[in-house]
């Protein structure tokens, strides 16, 4: 293969050939835990029969992993629509009738996520109902058979399809409805209103203003943006999405000073969890005089329910990749290392063809691009021990040596791996990356908050409606999150709060789930951001429960080198347990925070000092429970057991 | 530009230390003690424990005083309540921890987390003690192994691992599993472990000790049937009394004398005769190879038991280069066996030999190969470590420091001050240097040329080339196996490129700063106290009306009388012994 130059990314900016029809199948780890590929094979098997010209491609996450199996299809019709909760059976009626005029799949199809505001003079050509009030029975059903009969009056009954949507994208919002394909979409509607959305938009093509959904998705997709929407297999699909094409500026066009302002003007942090500016990081890298330096992605991503990181690996490798090759260049390292964990072994295949598409392509090498820059990646496997997302553990672990934290300084950024100055960022921080330099510091800083540039994006799980990735911009209220983009509580039981930056991290009770997300915020309350983690809590879930969960991930997780965190983690579970047996007396809480304390000030790395954050955050927003145990004795701990498992019963 | 000098203050105090000082060693320096059970001098700091944590002005989280850096201006708190009082809670994980067995434990009255425990007054336990069942390993005859009483400071892995490159040890498993064991979860006595004792030595609590022997000792004392005599190896001089409350340094060998035979021993003997024996031995096999071919250079010295098992495992492609004079201790054993039971009319089926030795292998080395029991017994029946010995003279109840001076008996008692510097690095090399020049030349160096500067002091790896009425011999001196490593390695490849030896003779010490620092020494030894120890080896030698082996009347005597000549027929059978590759791993 010819090894790119600048010029050959012309021939990407050129809008690329499609289909006329395609299908994109989501075949991360979770469509395919799902049975993704069982769905891709009856499409294949399917078209192949029919005969019909429609594209069958492999793509990433979307995020929905609710939604799993997800696919988009792509047509004249609709650009793109998105199904969920695909089986083969539905993948086989999906090609049957991708042939009409109308393909859509009752119950699989999903709403627009980009609102529009204006028809634009379209015929409208779907309509997607939904009844997704919570309250009394699904109602769907009939209110698609009444827009039908109203759709008939006006002898638009052939012209204009119905459909039962799998999700509207909206929750507690009563009926509502979407036309296709521009995107309008009306919500608390009641029966009568159907008759004048049908008159006033499909007969007149007006909006009727004041049933009309303004508010815009809150989602912004950064990070993800290409996730769910390009093979990761394949380079090619990546540089049609100007992918390269950050990496190509910055080589042609900024000195590695240059860059390095300009990433200090995007004011990108670590994603990782720390949140340590991200251009400082790289130059503190860049100053020490050595021969060799490195790059490191740290793709060790360990939190219980945290999947960002995976989905980003799995779906746009090549993101990652170009984010690595830049950090590189500015902070001048030759040598990549991927640390992935071996749990994600189809990240690190998509991530091992990546390099080695780039490396045919000349995007890796001697003299990428023709300039003086040269580089190479390798992938090392971690074992998955959390600990060795932890750099210094990380570096141990990739030199072969026990993964254990170091006292530091000296720091990486001066004496990493190999003891040579070292840059070790995060997935989710190097896809961003290379966003940035493709669109420029202030396209990203003009996102969040003052301190807290961009987006984030969240691995959302736990007692709520849809498990889902989503990306928003900093500073966008934990409640938007959970309720406007993941449909609010699971099972209608009030939410009791919401646990952010997994173990490290803490719980923010209802009471502040206005609070926008930034790293600030996040820890005034107790919490922090952390890599993403977002797990929600419903009133049947014990606080004690919740703390004594993560602590055990902790204590299970703890390298043993430091004695507060090996022994001060081990003492805190045993307390914990004690008082959720009911056998707690009032000094417990006194000893919890004694240790909680000393693990914050005395442990060596990170994982201990905040491992004590979940229970002190408990402790904090919900000690009555905790005295609740202690006072009710083994009686209330035992009626406790007894609800929570009525409750998963329930969630199950 | 480095900054060489940082101006900081601690606890207010103005301070200047030079650039890259710890705090925790800054601190030191004005008299204030920051406690540790991890931080040892001779280490690196691994940051385990917790309990070193400072405040420094500006930073929200506390830092670990060992590991973090003095930088110009700080301000450092090292002490207030709440400092405190996390030190104590730390203090008080690490007791839940750990058995409270403290009466009948190898450490009791000199443990450092005893120590701590009661500066702390922790008077109860407030966390409930976990303390898994580990079966104690004691399948090496050297040191023991009590996993239980492990803390986790990691200082005996860093010494198996960086100072002597051994990796016998290492932590398995993780988090509150932690423990430290030998590598691959095999017995001591299986793992590559050169039974250094360094371990043991280095261990804050009893985690590591050495076997201890007393009670043989004392049952042999109380055989009427035995005659037991008594050895004492050359660093004992200078560091048992720190037992009991001398400097380090203080040479004490007659008052050891004294008590020995207030013990009961028949005789008391100093390893240093032997020493001097050695030096003949091996200063003749150097002079052969040297300047008749007889044999391969570098001539590597053997007199060090950990060294001798490190080289058959690690480096055995160097036996032939081995010198093979056998120990003092050795040496002393057979000659006690054979020439002195012959000439007072002892059984030497009866006579119990002891030996009072700086070191754990040397425990090893009593068993170590067939020529161990050359004079048709066990050449020595039991070794003690000075620490052993300090117990044992408490036990007797005597006023060690009221006793009279006393000789060592004669013959096998006498000693040059070359035999006595054999207990510190580079002192086997300087002592055979000097019998080694006389030897060449047929006179002795001229006096103000005894002393061979270059080969002394604490320096890892130490070179010189020592002109011999115009012959130049280059020699090398290592000690710690990692320093001994690089000697070897430069050597090897000499030898594979096929260019001339880059030395002549080279000794080798397994312990830093050799014996003076050996495993069986009192506790807490750091490089100030070795050089004190050192010191007193040297004034030895420097005070001493003899100063050189082959000029000691007692060795003469030995030769004429029994053992004709160096490296004569009987020489060879009595005092020499052979090597051999051995496995690195026993299974």
């Amino acid at each position: 293969m010819s090894k790119m130059t600048f010029e050959s990314f012309d021939a990407y900016a050129q809008p690329r050939q499609q289909a006329q029809k395609w299908i994109r199948v989501g075949m991360d780890t979770g469509g395919l835990a799902a049975g993704a590929q069982d769905v891709y094979d009856a499409l294949c098997r399917a078209r192949d029969k029919s005969g019909l010209d429609v594209d069958i491609q492999r793509t990433g996450s979307l995020g929905y992993a609710y939604a799993d199996p997800v696919l988009i299809v792509g047509s004249d019709i609709c650009p793109r629509i998105v199904y969920g909760a695909m089986t083969p059976a539905d993948a086989e009626n999906l090609i049957a009738k991708l042939g009409h005029e109308n393909f859509m799949l009752d119950d699989r199809v999903m709403a627009m996520r980009k609102r529009s505001v204006d028809l634009k003079g379209e015929d409208q050509v779907v309509i997607l109902v939904k009844d997704t009030s919570t309250e009394g029975e699904d109602r769907t059903a009939f209110y698609q058979q009444t827009i039908q009969e109203e759709l008939a009056v006006h002898g638009l009954a052939d012209k204009v399809h119905v459909h039962r949507a799998l999700d509207m994208r909206m929750y507690n919002r009563g009926l509502c409805v979407q036309l296709l394909p521009s995107g309008v979409t009306y919500a608390d509607l009641v029966s009568p209103d159907l008759r004048r959305i049908i008159k006033t938009s499909l007969v007149d093509k007006q909006i009727v203003e004041d049933l009309l959904v303004d508010v815009l998705d809150p989602q912004d997709r950064v990070v993800l943006r290409n996730c769910g929407h390009i093979d990761p297999d394949n380079i090619e699909s990546y540089l049609f999405a100007k992918g390269y094409t950050g990496l190509k500026r910055v080589l042609s066009r900024l000195s590695p000073e240059e860059a390095i302002e300009e990433m200090k003007q995007s004011g990108l942090r670590g994603r990782g969890g720390a949140g340590f500016p991200t251009w400082l990081k790289w130059n503190l890298t860049r100053e020490p005089e050595a021969d060799q330096k490195y790059v490191i992605c740290n793709a060790d991503e360990g939190d219980p329910g945290a999947f960002m990181d995976r989905s980003v690996l799995e779906s746009d490798p090549h993101s990652v990749l170009e984010g690595l090759m830049i950090a590189a260049y500015c902070i001048g390292a030759s040598k990549g290392f991927f640390y992935i964990r071996a749990e994600y072994p189809l990240a690190v295949e998509r991530i091992q063809r990546a390099i080695d598409q780039a490396r045919d392509k000349g995007l890796i090498g001697e003299n990428i691009l023709g300039t003086d820059f040269s580089f190479d990646a390798e992938v090392r496997l971690g074992a998955g021990a959390f600990v060795c997302g932890e750099e210094t553990a990380l570096i141990a672990s990739i030199e072969g040596r026990r993964g254990s934290p170091e006292p530091r300084p000296p720091y990486p950024s001066v004496k990493g791996l190999w003891g040579k100055p070292t840059s070790i960022n995060n997935v989710e921080t190097l896809a961003a990356v290379a966003a940035i330099y493709e669109n420029g510091a202030g396209w990203f800083a003009s996102r969040g908050t003052e301190k807290s540039k961009g987006t984030k994006v969240f691995a959302v799980t736990g007692k709520v409606k849809n498990s889902q990735l989503v990306e928003v911009p900093m500073g966008t209220p934990i409640r938007t999150i959970i309720e406007d983009i993941c449909g609010g509580a699971l099972n209608d039981v009030d939410i009791k709060g919401v646990q952010t930056g997994g173990p490290s991290g803490g719980v923010i009770p209802q009471k502040h789930l206005d609070t926008g997300v930034s790293y600030e915020d996040l820890q005034v309350l107790g919490s922090i951001m952390g890599s993403g983690g977002m797990l929600v809590m419903d009133e049947r879930d014990s606080m004690v429960d919740v703390a004594k969960f993560y602590l055990e991930f902790c204590v299970d997780e703890s390298c043993g080198k430091c004695a507060p965190c090996r022994i001060g983690g081990y003492q805190m579970l045993k307390l914990l347990d004690q008082i959720y047996r009911g056998r707690g007396v009032a000094g417990n809480i006194d000893d919890l925070r004694r240790i909680c304390h000393c693990m914050q000030n005395a442990s060596l790395c990170g994982l201990g000092q905040t491992a004590p954050n979940p229970v002190l955050s408990t402790l904090r927003y919900f000690e009555d429970e905790y005295m609740a145990f202690i006072e009710g004795g083994a009686a209330y701990a035992r009626k406790m057991k007894k609800q929570q498992a009525e409750a998963s019963m329930a969630a199950n | 530009m480095i900054q060489e000098i940082v101006k900081a203050k601690i606890n207010n105090v103005p301070v200047e230390v030079p650039y890259g000082t710890s705090i925790l060693d800054a601190a030191r320096m004005i008299g204030i003690k920051i406690p540790s059970l991890c931080k040892h001098q001779d280490l690196l700091p691994t940051a385990a424990c917790g309990l070193c944590i400072v405040k420094i002005a500006g930073q929200a989280k506390m830092q670990r005083a060992c590991a973090t850096p003095l930088e110009e201006g700080m301000e450092i708190t090292t002490n207030d309540g709440e400092l405190t009082s996390i030190r104590r809670t730390v203090l008080e994980l690490i007791i839940s921890n750990h058995p409270n067995s403290c009466l009948t434990c190898g450490r009791n009255g000199n443990c450092e987390l005893q120590t701590l425990a009661g500066e702390f007054c922790i008077r109860d336990d407030r966390f409930k003690r976990y303390v898994p069942e580990i079966e104690p390993d004691k399948s090496n005859g050297s040191i023991s192994i009590d996993f239980t009483k492990c803390i986790k400071c990691g200082r005996c892995i860093q010494v198996c691992q960086e100072m002597q490159n051994v990796w016998a040890l290492s932590f398995l498993e993780r988090g509150i599993k932690t423990r430290m064991a030998p590598a691959g979860d095999i017995f001591l006595a299986e793992s590559p472990c050169i039974k250094c004792g360094q371990c043991a030595a280095h261990c804050p609590t009893g985690a590591i000790v050495e076997n201890d022997e007393t009670a043989t000792v004392w049952r042999a004392l109380r055989d009427e049937e035995k005659y037991c005599t008594v050895q004492i190896a050359p660093s004992v001089r200078v560091a048992l009394g720190e037992e009991f409350g001398y400097p380090p340094g203080t040479n004490l060998n007659r008052r050891i004398y004294a008590v020995l035979r207030r013990m009961g021993f028949k005789a008391v003997f100093d390893t240093n005769f032997s020493a001097d024996l050695t030096i003949m031995e091996e200063a003749t096999e150097f002079v052969q190879r040297f300047a008749h071919n007889k044999g391969p250079l570098p001539l590597i010295t053997s007199c060090c038991p950990a060294w001798t098992d490190y080289m058959e495992k690690f480096h055995h492609d160097f036996v032939a280069n081995f010198s093979t004079a056998k120990s003092p201790q050795q040496m002393l054993g057979v000659m006690a066996k054979t020439y002195y039971s012959e000439k007072m009319g002892i059984d030497p089926a009866k006579h119990f030999q002891v030996s009072i030795m700086p070191c754990t292998a040397k425990k090893y080395e009593l068993e170590r190969t067939d020529e161990m029991f050359a004079s048709g017994h066990q050449d020595v029946d039991v070794t003690l470590t000075t620490r052993e010995l300090a117990r044992l003279i408490k036990q007797t109840g005597l006023a060690f420091d009221e006793l009279p001076d006393e000789d060592a008996d004669s013959i096998l008692g006498e000693y040059s001050g070359a035999g006595t510097i054999f207990g510190t690095t580079g002192g086997v090399m300087e002592a055979a240097l000097r019998t080694g020049y006389y030897l060449v030349t047929g006179e002795n160096l001229p006096e103000d040329a005894i002393d061979i500067q270059p080969v002394r002091g604490l320096e890892g790896v130490k070179e010189a080339a020592v002109d011999i009425k115009g012959t130049i011999i280059r020699v090398a001196v290592a000690h710690g196996m990692a320093n001994v490593d690089k000697v070897m390695e430069k050597v090897r490849q000499a030898r594979e490129r096929g260019e001339e030896t880059p030395y002549h003779f080279i000794e080798v010490m397994a312990c830093r700063g050799g014996c003076i620092g050996g495993g069986g020494q009192p506790y807490g030894v750091n490089d100030k106290i070795r050089s004190q120890r050192m010191q007193g080896l040297y004034n030895e030698d420097h005070d001493h009306q003899l100063r050189f082996s082959h000029e000691n009347p007692e060795i003469k005597r030995i030769y004429e009388e029994f053992l004709g000549e160096p490296l004569g027929e009987l020489s060879e059978k009595l005092l020499h012994t052979k090597y051999k590759e051995r496995k690195v791993y026993q299974r």
